[in-house]
């Protein structure tokens, strides 16, 4: 019953990644993505790891893909790419490289992860771990997150604001 | 009971899905999208590890790229704008701007 949760969630999963890659529009892109954020939240479901299913759907499917289509439909879209490629044989090395990288990870999968680790102690209870984890080992990373995001706004705001000439 | 390697797997084609989009479209927000698509696999790769090891590090890490990603994708995006209206253009094949 699991494995068949996971492998068709992983289908979904693929599937849209390529999508995302393969599909010209840059909105339909957008939703394969979303599409894409959502089975990986519930893969994290599967794994017990709730609160990173609720905060993939509210950060990333949410805030994040919202702001990229807002994005795609202030730049105009579904003309960028139209035309001939001009540098379309160097793009084509793309996959001879891809595939390399999956082989690479393959190989390192194969030979060190397929290694069982010491048996899996029974994963402390979820969220409650994680908050007391946050709130004391993590502390210090924690607070500079909301130094970094406030940076992040600041630096946004000077770079959408239009020169006042 | 799924076996962790299934989902590191998982992590794995994801994440060269996600090089292959950087490298092939020329559209700066579609490889925006990919690099997301990256940082996912690389997070489900984190949950799984936590899951196998039985510890909540890995979900918590994974909390901080949650975090450091929504605040690249919003100077990213503001970037993109920028330029846009600067050249009124959107290809990477244009961007040389910063290059010397």
């Amino acid at each position: 019953m699991n494995a068949v949760v996971f492998l068709l969630l992983a289908l979904v999963a693929v599937a849209s990644a390529l999508g995302l890659v393969l599909k010209r529009n840059a909105i339909h892109g957008a939703l394969f993505l979303v599409v894409n954020l959502g089975t990986v939240a519930a893969l994290y479901l599967t794994l017990r790891a709730e609160f990173l299913a609720a905060a993939q759907v509210i950060i990333y499917a949410g805030a994040i893909m919202v702001l990229f289509v807002f994005a795609i439909m202030v730049l105009i879209p579904g003309k960028e790419e139209s035309g001939p490629d001009p540098r379309r044989p160097y793009r084509l090395l793309a996959i001879p490289v891809g595939a390399a990288l999956l082989v690479e990870l393959a190989l390192i999968l194969g030979w060190r992860g397929g290694r069982a680790a010491a048996p899996v102690a029974p994963a402390p209870g979820g969220v409650e771990a994680i908050g007391r984890l946050l709130f004391t080992d993590y502390l210090f990373p924690f607070e500079l997150t909301s130094v970094l995001l406030l940076a992040a706004m600041v630096g946004v705001l000077v770079l959408a604001r239009r020169r006042a000439t | 009971m799924v076996p962790d390697i299934w989902y590191l797997a998982l992590g794995a084609v994801l994440f060269s899905i996600g090089v292959l989009g950087v490298i092939v479209r020329r559209n700066p927000l579609v490889i925006f999208m990919s690099i997301e698509l990256m940082l996912n696999a690389v997070n489900l790769s984190f949950v799984a590890f936590g899951h196998r090891l039985g510890s909540p590090d890995g979900q918590a890490l994974v909390f901080f790229v949650m975090a450091v990603a929504a605040a690249e994708v919003a100077v990213g995006l503001a970037i993109i704008v920028a330029i846009f209206r600067l050249r009124h253009r959107l290809s990477v094949d244009d961007l040389s701007v910063m290059r010397w």
